[in-house]
């Protein structure tokens, strides 16, 4: 316990040097609430308004997951094919490349644009910025297998079924961890630059990111703050029950959880 | 060819066995070879002597570029079914416990229920000295400890011919003697025929019953050494002044290969 204290004592006194920097800002050179809202200001927005962000988060949050959980779907069958044979692999990773580098911005309105605006198309959007990750980093898992245990798998007469199963899968786990971490926080951006083009006309209450958008086209720049908040701590969120995921998952046999383990 | 009197034929027969690369290299020349049931036949000799090679041509691994192998009358990979392979490293799945990792074989093998396979592999590790360490994770064990589950996942299949390639080189020495001990305790419970790749040539001689002393480019048999001695051996032996000729001998012998560089 006192360890938990020591440890969070520093980040503590940064988040309290920030906020106090910031109102400091606020007061010294007189700027206007609409440029940069004090902390309490802030803070009295989110408690005002905490019904509206928790169903802006509501929306947003089914978005991203939906996202993200059709990308590691995808994700895992296209790094299984691609697991298969070094030719279909060296043919179709540029694309993967691809995918991963045309800017998110550029491709969402086209989408939205060619679907029917909605959840579905901003999940599209989020499913498309997750997916390279999970494909990268899977695929890598699967292909490195040491050679022996191959041999040895090979001396035991396994199945091609029972060397995926028993092999191939497990000893990719701690990859596909690494992946799903990258995306756990790239589809809450995702979903957010989906609304941004998404729901505008769509819907009149939308999720965190048409949110964004009204506050600032109102000038609610204490609301956009508040939205923003919101959005950081999904995006913790997010992250953080996938770390456990993988902790729990993993904590018996991999360095990377054991160092988890050992604090 | 001990046999003939029997009639039988040789457990292992090795027929003019040669590999070559794909780049035109030969690493193995005209292998001839026989080897009877309960055989313990170590390989020794200069890196690129093509010892590991031979291994893998014996588990159907790597195929055979000339000549014939032939096991208990079958092809290699037909022979499988017959033989363990231990490798250079303990090659556990980390995700697995002991006994999960012991299980491995037979689960592959898949003709075992789960109570059965437990069953059977829980008397292998009281044998091995591993109960204690059943549930472990490989991360928990000390590099002898793995050896000795890796060991005891290749017996858990009842294999006539195991193919170790240098399982105890990355081993401290007294590790190294204890698990020597321990092979040859092993044996004495289930007569397997043993190739044995090693570099250390005390426990060549401390194992087996021949020692093959290999030269290199092309490789080949240069030398073969019987070792007589009586088993069950203890560590007694390895102070005797028989025992101390031997190993004399067979230095003598790779240095002579070596030398031929």
């Amino acid at each position: 316990m006192r360890k938990m204290f020591k440890e969070a004592l520093w980040p503590a006194a940064v988040f309290l040097a920030v906020l106090a920097l910031w109102q400091g800002a606020c007061t010294v050179f007189r700027i206007p609430p609409y440029v940069l809202p004090s902390p309490p200001q802030v803070f009295a927005t989110v408690v005002e308004r905490h019904a509206s962000l928790v169903a802006a988060f509501r929306i947003t949050a089914v978005e991203a997951v939906g996202g993200y959980l059709m990308s590691i779907v995808v994700g895992v069958l296209v790094a299984l094919v691609f697991a298969q044979s070094p030719v279909v692999r060296r043919s179709l990773f540029p694309y993967t490349i691809l995918l991963q580098t045309v800017p998110i911005v550029a491709v969402a309105p086209l989408i939205l644009m060619w679907f029917k605006s909605g959840a579905s198309s901003v999940m599209l959007v989020a499913f498309i910025i997750c997916v390279f990750p999970i494909i990268a980093n899977t695929t890598q898992g699967l292909i490195s297998v040491p050679r022996n245990l191959v041999d040895l798998f090979a001396m035991a007469n396994a199945s091609r079924a029972s060397q995926l199963l028993k092999l191939r899968l497990p000893h990719a786990l701690p990859s596909l961890f690494v992946g799903l971490r990258i995306s756990a926080g790239l589809s809450v951006i995702g979903a957010i630059t989906g609304e941004l083009f998404a729901s505008s006309n769509a819907v009149g209450e939308g999720g965190l990111g048409y949110s964004i958008t009204y506050a600032n086209s109102q000038l609610q720049t204490d609301y956009l703050f508040a939205l923003v908040i919101t959005t950081s701590v999904m995006g913790c969120l997010f992250f953080f029950t996938v770390t456990g995921l993988e902790w729990l998952c993993l904590r018996h046999w991999h360095e990377s959880a054991m160092k988890v383990d050992a604090d | 060819m001990k046999n003939t009197d029997t009639g039988q034929p040789p457990f292992i027969t090795l027929g003019d066995v040669t590999k070559r690369w794909s780049n035109g290299v030969t690493v193995l020349d005209g292998i001839r070879l026989d080897a009877e049931r309960g055989d313990f036949i170590s390989l020794i000799g200069p890196s690129g002597c093509g010892k590991s090679t031979l291994l893998r041509l014996l588990s159907g691994l790597t195929p055979i570029s000339d000549g014939t192998v032939t096991i208990d009358g079958m092809a290699p990979v037909a022979a499988r079914e017959i033989m363990s392979f231990i490798f250079q490293d303990a090659t556990l799945l980390p995700w697995r416990t002991v006994q999960g990792n012991v299980e491995l074989g037979l689960e592959l093998a898949g003709n075992t229920t789960a109570a059965a396979r437990r069953e059977a592999c829980g008397g292998l590790l009281r044998l091995v000295g591993l109960s204690d360490v059943a549930g472990h994770y490989p991360r928990q064990l000390s590099g002898g400890m793995k050896m000795r589950v890796s060991i005891a996942r290749a017996l858990a299949t009842r294999p006539k011919l195991l193919l170790m390639d240098e399982p105890f080189g990355a081993l401290d020495e007294m590790t190294r003697d204890f698990l020597n001990e321990e092979v040859l305790r092993l044996r004495e419970v289930d007569r397997f025929t043993t190739f044995f790749v090693t570099h250390s040539v005390a426990e060549a001689v401390f194992l087996s019953t021949r020692i093959l002393v290999m030269s290199a480019k092309p490789g080949r048999v240069a030398r073969e050494i019987a070792v007589p001695f009586p088993f069950p051996r203890t560590s007694a032996l390895r102070s005797a002044p028989e025992f101390l000729e031997r190993v004399g001998e067979v230095s003598a012998a790779l240095r002579t290969v070596k030398g031929a560089h």
